[in-house]
């Protein structure tokens, strides 16, 4: 069962546990759990996240967890709509 | 019929012009640029009679448009050497283009060195007076008399930096309620002011005719589309993330990614991130009585400016934004936000660039004169500027110059400019845009940080070297054009994510100008203007030897990735060959 270190910012920051301090713990999940399933345990609805970090890389909602991994979690603060660039409306 | 105000600074004239045709659709920086480029020769001294200083409000400036009241202020630049353009928001932007000012051309120079004047505009001219007891003071104390002599008057005004003509000086323009705090800071355009001779424009807009619509109809559906989409965007809306929690809610961002630089570029996290980070500053200015949602000038939705209390709740300093937070503190190994509302302070009193200050202190820390995470040491050496002691005129030089007087190699700058708070190592494209545009390392000018990080605009890995150079290129582009119309940069979150918004961004200059551009016109424009000072930076000497990182970049590898800067030559050098291509 691999152990995460979870930070959470902004907005969603209200889904970490009570107690925490700037919204810093560790979560304890089942083997092979994904992105998306932290966002589900924490209770964290997915339009309210816009953009989580990996030990520092982008992830997406199905990257798998492992041991000691280090996870930020992000509303969009950052982000709306999938979009194109400038210029080319 | 829009005006070109000329400024002799040689024999003390002012005339007041019809705006030549060429120029009949320009304004901020698309104008600035283009006149520098026709009347400043490429190799003219910066700092002397033949350079020449241009103010321009935005095409929608002094309108209705949202988040519009944008001033470009041009130059050839003493940081870089090449052409210039940095911009500010302030009311002031707006008086100007309300009263049909389109631009004003400062040319010449005092025979007496520390001869000051100030310009004083009006509806019906202007008129230069020497400066008297306005010269030589604080930006504090400056604005304050300002306030006792003439009442609500608009100004912008280079500080004490700037008097002593020292590169890191920016151009100071006053806020919503009068504080000198809105800096068109980059590239040294202060030391130009300050070698003009010029202390302040000030500007009186009673009676101001307001900006001519050629076609009112159009111009108000493009501001309705517009206006929508800065308010359904959750980066731009009211009590969206800007509005809330200001720019700096980016530092935990960047922190997170590892491409927040830390103690002079040397690792890409700082340990106390979160005690400088948006999230604070939003709640202790809610504790203390400060504020967020502050606007810099009258008709912003978004709001992303803050007023920064001290303990006993007093009001200390406007603005805390996420460059100069990240400058004066990660940077500097500062984690304690008191002591960087302070030098944001000394900054904005002495009239010096937040950005270039912070980048230039945390060199001068490298070589010693103190240790990271020095704040007091941080506030003396900050002060010495403004006094003009020899310390003082080295640093106030900036810090290619600070890095050169100490002998070091660990010097983050491009074409002599200061990077700002997105490390390239960990953020490969916004390398891309430090090292080829025109103004040197400078975020604004083709910010990738959107799709790299925030994933606005579309997706790109920050880490991946390759297909930078497009991304950057067409957000150069894009940038060009939107620092020409008054908006400020901040609408590009919306305008990138929602198309509606951009049809309705380009609407309201076609309304104002009574043009017909479409998207493609409004990107033959970016690219026209990027042309232009490129071509302006070749004639004064630059090469493809210019757009290069610092070296250490290229070995020194950055932790928490420890990555090195790989973008290859050939991706950087394609930006340059997309740009002098014939179209
Ligand atoms: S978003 Fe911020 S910087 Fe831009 S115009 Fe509004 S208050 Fe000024």
């Amino acid at each position: 069962m691999p152990t995460v270190r979870v930070r959470l910012y902004a907005t969603v920051r209200k889904y970490a546990p009570p107690g925490c301090h700037e919204g810093t713990f560790s979560v304890e999940l089942p083997e092979g759990s994904k992105l998306e399933d932290l966002y589900r345990r924490l209770g964290i609805p997915e339009r309210e996240v816009k953009q989580s970090f990996v030990n520092g890389r982008r992830a997406e909602p199905d990257q798998v967890l492992r041991e000691g991994d280090e996870v930020g979690v992000f509303p969009p603060i950052a982000g709306g709509t999938e979009a194109r660039p400038c210029g080319q409306p | 019929m829009r005006k070109l105000v000329r400024v002799n600074m040689t024999d003390t004239t002012v005339r007041v012009e019809e705006l030549p045709e060429k120029y009949r659709f320009m304004g901020g920086r698309w104008l600035t640029s283009t006149l520098v480029a026709d009347e400043v020769p490429a190799t003219a001294h910066p700092l002397g009679p033949n350079n020449r200083l241009v103010f321009a409000p935005g095409i929608v400036t002094g309108t209705a448009a949202p988040s519009s009241g944008r001033i470009s202020v041009g130059a050839k630049s003493p940081l870089t050497g090449g052409i210039k353009e940095a911009n500010a928001g302030t009311p002031v932007a707006q008086s100007l283009a309300r009263m049909g000012i389109a631009a004003i051309v400062i040319e010449g120079q005092p025979e007496e060195n520390d001869e000051f004047f100030v310009l004083k505009l009006n509806k019906d001219g202007g008129e230069l007076e020497r400066a008297e007891d306005l010269a030589g003071l604080g930006l504090y104390e400056f604005a304050a008399r300002v306030q006792e002599r003439f009442g609500n008057t608009g100004f912008i005004a280079t500080g004490p930096a700037g008097e002593k003509r020292m590169a890191m000086a920016g151009v100071c323009c006053n806020d919503t309620e009068f504080r000198p705090s809105r800096y068109a800071g980059r590239g040294g355009l202060g030391a130009v002011m300050g070698a003009k001779g010029l202390k302040a424009i000030l500007v009186d807009d009673t009676g101001a005719p307001g900006v001519c619509i050629a076609n009112e109809d159009l111009f108000r559906v493009g501001l309705r589309k517009l206006s929508d989409a800065l308010r359904e965007h959750p980066i731009t809306r009211p009590g969206g993330t800007l509005n809330t929690l200001g720019t700096a809610a980016l530092i935990n961002v960047l922190n997170e990614a590892g491409g927040l630089p830390t103690r002079n570029f040397s690792s890409g996290r700082f340990e106390g991130a979160s005690r400088i980070a948006g999230e604070t500053i939003a709640e202790t200015a809610r504790q203390r009585g400060g504020k967020t949602g502050h606007s810099c000038h009258p008709g912003c939705i978004i709001r992303c400016s803050n007023i920064w209390a001290r303990q006993d709740g007093s009001e200390h300093v406007s603005c805390l934004e996420y460059e100069s937070v990240w400058a004066l503190g990660a940077n500097c190994g500062i984690d304690d936000l008191d002591t960087i509302a302070e030098l944001i302070w000394i900054c904005n009193d002495s009239g010096l660039d937040t950005i270039e200050a912070g980048v230039t202190l945390a060199v001068a820390m490298e070589a010693g004169l103190a240790a990271f995470g020095d704040g007091q040491a941080a506030i003396r050496l900050l002060r010495e500027c403004a006094l003009g002691t020899p310390l003082g005129r080295i640093l106030g030089n900036g810090a290619a110059f600070t890095g050169r007087a100490f002998g070091l190699t660990r010097v983050p700058t491009v074409k002599g400019q200061g990077m700002p708070a997105y490390e390239p190592r960990a953020v490969k494209g916004i390398g891309v845009t430090y090292l080829t545009s025109p103004m040197g390392a400078d975020h604004t000018a083709g910010y990738t940080v959107a799709p790299e990080i925030l994933s606005v605009g579309g997706k790109a890995d920050p880490l991946l070297p390759h297909g930078k150079a497009d991304i950057s290129t067409n957000l150069q582009v894009a940038t060009a054009f939107l620092d020409s119309t008054g908006y400020c940069l901040f609408i590009a979150f919306a305008i990138l994510d929602i198309p509606a918004g951009f049809e309705g961004m380009v609407e309201t200059c076609n309304g104002v100008l009574g043009t017909a551009w479409s998207g493609e016109d409004a990107t033959a424009i970016g690219t026209q203007i990027l042309r232009t000072e490129r071509s302006f930076n070749e004639a004064a000497g630059f090469t493809r030897a210019h757009d290069r990182p610092p070296e250490f970049m290229r070995y020194e590898t950055l932790p928490p990735h420890n990555q090195v800067y790989d973008v290859p030559d050939e991706e950087i050098d394609r930006v340059a060959a997309v740009l002098t291509e014939s179209r």
